[in-house]
């Protein structure tokens, strides 16, 4: 055998070895994370709909059959409702203001939206408390005026909206900031109005961050807990959402009606999951085209 | 349709630095006019004052008689191209060209059958009948300009300004896309501004050429006129190459190392100068009055031409000089050499 040779197979040896190694430390990262995606996501939502199905479909049917129950879930879809819409109108706005415009103040303004994230939602809570409860600020001035916010649904809505703010503006601004100006200064001197500009240009150019956005939005409001367990004082009946109702229930030790309540909320995180995947299949060209060039 | 356009002592400032410093010229109607500078010389800004897209803090921008100031940016009318094109990514080629038309209020909309037909029309000029179909992404540059343009000429705009119009483009499609641009120009006929950082497209494209250096105009005029009679060190230095001699001028020559190389024809000034030569105005030639000397240190290939670079004793770099014949001076030949023509500054 010649040198050559020799030396040839020695390099063939070693890049097998790294293969080698390179298989074995993919697999173990592989495996990490498999692990912990059973433990602590897959495991949960199993769980969830396995103690929600406990003593079966009748059990679990009952369990939407409470008034109060039937109450929480409306209440949720009327938050929701508000607080989105509300949320997508002044991201949208605020998102716009920072993306294609300088001012000052651009960087508190920046700071401020990303607040909700940074602020625990108990303490949100307890902030509207506060300021409207009975002893708040405002309190004397609201009960004088026959105004309920606190302990009421206009509360709720408040802290939803708090909560929820940050989402659609913080999908908006990277995405508005990369596509700079040229296509609005464009349609401005092609003769269209602002609101054909923003209607045709703009908004169709970021409308799957838009999309995204909402939905994670969406899936917040109806799963917000802390702030909305302070402010609404949890009435039975009138100032219980889906969250805080399952929470009751689990105190009481109704365990089914309390996870059946919960599998709605982990099968809308779960639709929200399947939607944007979906949405991101189906249109891959055309959300790529409206990133780039 | 084409309007004369007025600039009348533009400035600009952007937090402390001078965009724009006092810039006046005027743009003939049909003229093509291009705007050459290096980048931060305030051509962009200039451009995107005369559109209505930045405000000037003074001066006026003029169409015939009308200042802009009181025109919307929908009644200037202006057919603006952007560097990156900015199509619409999502609309067809049709919509993009149609947007201008569709814009309209209510009562200047013209009837769909009018926009097809326009818009159909503008396809052709354009020549990219058959792809109103397909979007901006499924198009290669050259085509993209082409409908960035047929959309602005859609509004049949009374300026039509062009912002790098080739800067995104590879060598080739911007040399066909210049001689095309060119003869559009001369079949619609608009006042046209276009700006750009490339010597050469300016001087080839344009009937007169605005060089812009730190926010003010250094010299405006034909392309020949720029090219052959440089006003300033500047502009003899930004169009095209040369070569820049220390010289001493006294009584009506100038001197290189105190040889006279160089008669500087009715500039009454002396003292220290620099004589700019570009490689074709200096000559090979035998001995003889205002020659200067040199050793040939290298010969390349330039296109059609050859290009000598002399070394030449006192003077820092070398001297570099194009050579049309086919004979050519060996490397470490000695040379004379002679000026044909140059400018002292």
């Amino acid at each position: 055998m010649s040198d050559a040779s020799i030396r040839q197979e020695n390099l063939a040896e070693r890049y097998a070895d790294n293969m080698r190694e390179g298989i074995v430390v993919r697999g173990l990262l592989i495996l990490v994370a498999l692990v912990f995606l059973a433990l602590f996501l897959f495991l949960p939502l199993v769980s969830v709909f396995a103690e929600a199905f406990k003593r079966g479909w009748p059990a679990y049917l009952a369990a939407f059959d409470d008034p109060d129950a039937m109450a929480a879930i409306r209440l949720t879809l009327i938050v929701a409702a508000i607080a989105v819409p509300f949320n997508v109108i002044i991201g949208i706005a605020a998102a716009w203001a920072i993306a294609k415009f300088d001012f000052k103040g651009k960087n508190l303004l920046t700071s401020l939206i990303d607040l909700p994230f940074s602020v625990s939602p108990v303490i949100a809570g307890l902030i509207y408390v506060l300021l409207f409860g009975a002893q708040g600020y405002f309190g004397t001035w609201l009960k004088a005026h026959n105004v309920e916010i606190i302990f009421a649904v206009p509360g709720i809505v408040l802290a939803t909206v708090f909560v929820t703010f940050p989402f659609v503006a913080r999908e908006l601004i990277p995405h508005l900031q990369a596509l700079g100006k040229d296509d609005e200064e464009a349609a401005l001197t092609l003769g269209a109005s602002g609101w054909r500009t923003f209607f045709k240009i703009t908004l169709p150019n970021v409308k799957w961050s838009l999309l995204y956005g909402v939905l994670l939005c969406n899936a917040r409001a109806m799963g917000e807990f802390g702030a909305v367990s302070v402010v609404s004082g949890r009435i039975r009946g009138l100032t219980t959402t889906i969250p805080t109702q399952i929470e009751i229930l689990y105190n009481e030790y109704n365990g089914v009606a309390a996870f059946a309540l919960a599998s709605l909320l982990a099968a809308l995180a779960l639709v929200t999951l399947i939607l944007k995947t979906f949405l991101e299949w189906r249109y891959a060209d055309s959300i790529a085209a409206s990133r780039h060039s | 349709m084409s309007v004369a356009l007025v600039i009348d002592q533009a400035e600009k400032q952007f937090d402390v630095f001078p965009a724009l410093r006092g810039v006046s010229f005027t743009v003939e109607p049909g003229e093509l006019m291009a705007l050459l500078g290096p980048s931060g010389s305030g051509k962009t800004t200039l451009l995107r004052a005369i559109a209505g897209l930045e405000q000037l803090d003074h001066g006026r921008v003029l169409f015939d008689d009308v200042d802009t100031r009181q025109l919307s940016l929908r009644e200037r009318r202006i057919g603006f191209v952007f560097q990156s094109y900015a199509l619409f990514k999502n609309m067809n080629v049709f919509e993009n060209i149609a947007f201008g038309l569709r814009a309209r209020p209510r009562a200047k909309r013209p009837a769909e059958a009018d926009i097809r037909k326009r818009v159909g029309d503008l396809l052709d000029l354009v020549q990219l009948a058959g792809l109103e179909k397909r979007f901006p992404a499924q198009l290669s540059g050259g085509q993209r300009q082409r409908v960035a343009l047929a959309r602005a000429l859609a509004i049949e705009p009374s300026v039509l300004l062009l912002d790098e119009p080739f800067g995104a483009l590879d060598a080739k499609v911007r040399k066909d896309l210049r001689s095309w641009l060119r003869e559009l120009h001369g079949r619609t006929g608009h006042t046209t501004v276009f700006v750009t950082h490339d010597q050469e497209e300016a001087l080839e494209l344009a009937d007169r050429v605005a060089i812009l250096n730190l926010g003010a105009i250094e010299q405006i005029g034909s392309p020949d006129a720029v090219y052959d009679q440089p006003e300033s060190a500047f502009v003899c230095e930004f169009l095209g190459e040369t070569n820049k001699l220390p010289v001493h001028i006294a009584g009506g020559q100038a001197f290189f190392e105190d040889t006279p190389v160089f008669r500087s024809n009715g500039q009454n000034r002396s003292g220290p100068a620099s004589l700019y030569v570009r490689p074709q105005h200096i000559k090979l030639v035998d001995n003889g009055p205002l020659s200067l000397q040199g050793v040939v240190e290298h010969i390349r290939r330039n296109g059609a031409l050859r290009r000598l670079e002399v070394a030449v004793k006192g003077y820092a770099k070398r001297l570099e000089l194009d050579l049309a014949s086919a004979v050519a001076p060996a490397i470490g030949e000695r040379v004379s050499m002679k000026i044909t023509a140059g400018h002292i500054f």
